[in-house]
């Protein structure tokens, strides 16, 4: 495929104070990183230093030495993990008997699916946690990970993107003698790996961003996920702002690299699932 | 035959359950049980282990004389004001600035969008630095000691200003789409016809064209308001004096300080039939002004 050269319709003007602006908005986040790598004192000088001088990593050390946030870390990795791996898996599994199989109450069953994105999550934490409590699952990786697997967004998704694929391709596996899970993963998902990704770096940001949950149901420190544990950090550390803010750009950091490596993916997952769910 | 016909139609029903099973029995168990479950328990004096007894509609007679709960969904809605649109018509903006750049476009496209794959409390430990009081940047420039948080008049804008900061990014995507989704023709024909100057162009051709993306701009962001809790939370606490406190905090602090599960189910529904109703409203408000 030849890609037409771009006609780029902009100004010069435009440039700059797009640039500008945008400075302007990642400035917090810039002096976030300056607070981090400053000299303890240096952090609240007035005039304040515009950079760090000097720069040092006391605060990023100290940080990682002395609080969970390794654990904080793997928590929220594990997690995430399996939250994506579940959940893209039972989606297009269920995507794909929705779209290409016949059985009776199809229809139902799928309204009933897309129902689901009328109710606010938010809404049924109370139930979601004294179900978690009568077996046990307060404060553990089961009771954190398992009300976070229902994503309707993904099976209709999934669904939407199976309805495109030509019926004769499904048909050839079929007198070939393919079963049904073959097609799906020999076909079907090689042939969508694209959104596949698309909604599995979109699922991971989202579970691994997620607060309220993780938040309730957690309680002991060294089981929390990352977004959870740096808020402890302010009650340890009071003004120590430069420890404050090494915890903040630590958390930050995985999904910061993550955007900047998948920027296109990212970007295509969020259109695609903010598309659906209006 | 017919019978034929429907065996053969549904010769794959095993399969399908087989692949349907996973996915319905997670919806089942943590969506719809719970939804069923909070209506139920909004009839009970149940505790937060879900022990109690039906009480039939008390706890909603105790809701509409609850001052806390009243002030609770005004401050929502205060938040709502100060986020919903303003959010959609930075976004806008800052779609439409990136779309007048020659260069560096996603470079700058970046810069906007970073803040929103963070996690809100990584926003929310940024912002309470950069506005401290005695030693925060922005203070520091304004040459103010402005106690952001933590006084009446502030606290709620600062909150929705930290909201619009982290957000904005996801908007302004979806902008970016939309524009680039009208035709340049459209602009062309529009200039034949004398429409050239920029806000004319704006009013009559971009506006009324981008105003699907926009609609559902409003409406995922006026859903997701409602719920705001996390900023809240990690930002006021609710305070100074519960003057912030939103319809999500007041059901966790029932729920989970008081420990009035069965009260806080009650809140839960009201919240849930006030998002169920907004929906409503604005999908049927926007079809009809989209189709006008």
């Amino acid at each position: 495929m030849k890609k037409k050269p771009q006609i780029q319709s902009g100004s010069v003007f435009g440039t700059i104070l797009g640039i500008a602006l945008g400075i302007l908005w990642i400035f917090p986040f810039y002096w976030a990183m300056n607070t981090a790598m400053s000299v303890d004192t240096d952090t609240i000088k007035i005039p304040p230093n515009w950079f760090p001088m000097p720069m040092i990593f006391d605060s990023f050390k100290y940080v990682l030495d002395n609080t969970p946030i390794v654990q904080w870390y793997i928590n929220s990795v594990y997690t995430s993990l399996i939250v994506v791996v579940v959940v893209l898996f039972i989606t297009m599994a269920g995507a794909y008997a929705l779209s290409q199989l016949e059985f009776p109450f199809k229809k139902t069953i799928f309204i009933i699916f897309l129902a689901g994105f009328m109710i606010p999550g938010a809404t049924n934490i109370v139930p979601l946690f004294m179900m978690m409590n009568q077996v046990n699952m307060v404060n553990t990786n089961w009771g954190l990970i398992l009300p976070q697997l229902v994503s309707p967004i993904a099976l209709i998704i999934y669904k939407q993107f199976f309805d495109q694929m030509p019926q004769e391709l499904t048909d050839a596996a079929r007198i070939d003698g393919a079963g049904e899970i073959r097609i799906l993963f020999r076909i079907f998902l090689p042939l969508n790996w694209g959104i596949t990704w698309a909604l599995a770096i979109v699922l991971f940001i989202w579970t691994w961003n997620n607060f309220f949950w993780p938040f309730i149901v957690i309680n002991s420190t060294p089981k929390m996920t990352i977004p959870v544990g740096i808020t402890q950090v302010n009650s340890w550390y009071g003004i120590a702002y430069g420890r404050i803010m090494a915890s903040a750009v630590l958390a930050a950091l995985p999904m910061a690299l993550i955007y900047i490596i998948f920027q296109k993916k990212v970007s295509e997952g969020v259109a695609m699932t903010a598309g659906i769910k209006g | 035959m017919e019978t034929r016909i429907k065996r053969r139609r549904y010769q794959h029903w095993k399969t399908a359950l087989l692949l349907l099973l996973p996915f319905t029995v997670v919806y089942v168990l943590f969506l719809l049980y719970p939804t069923g479950r909070v209506l139920y328990l909004s009839f009970t004096d149940s505790d937060i282990a879900g022990v109690g007894n039906f009480i039939g509609g008390d706890n909603y007679i105790k809701l509409i004389g609850d001052k806390l709960f009243w002030a609770s969904l005004w401050h929502t809605i205060y938040f709502i004001l100060l986020t919903v649109v303003p959010n959609t018509a930075v976004g806008l903006l800052i779609a439409m600035l990136l779309d007048k750049m020659k260069r560096f476009r996603s470079f700058a496209q970046v810069l906007f969008f970073l803040p929103y794959i963070l996690p809100v409390s990584v926003v929310t430990q940024i912002w309470l630095w950069v506005l401290n009081t005695n030693y925060g940047i922005y203070n520091f420039l304004l040459q103010n000691h402005i106690n952001w948080f933590k006084s009446v008049p502030t606290a709620m804008p600062a909150v929705a200003l930290v909201t619009i900061w982290w957000t904005v990014g996801f908007n302004v995507l979806l902008f970016i789409a939309g524009l680039k989704a009208i035709p340049r023709e459209m602009y062309e024909a529009a200039a034949l016809d004398g429409v050239d100057k920029g806000f004319r162009v704006f009013r009559y051709i971009t506006w009324p064209l981008l105003w699907p993306v926009t609609s559902l701009v409003l409406l995922l962001q006026l859903i997701a308001q409602w719920q705001i809790f996390n900023q809240v939370y990690l930002l006021t606490n609710g305070g100074p004096f519960n003057k912030t406190i939103v319809v999500l905090q007041y059901m966790y602090v029932q729920a989970f300080q008081n420990g009035h599960g069965g009260y806080a189910s009650t809140i839960s529904i009201a919240l849930f039939v006030i998002i169920l109703i907004t929906s409503l409203i604005q999908l049927k408000f926007l079809s009809l002004k989209g189709n006008s």
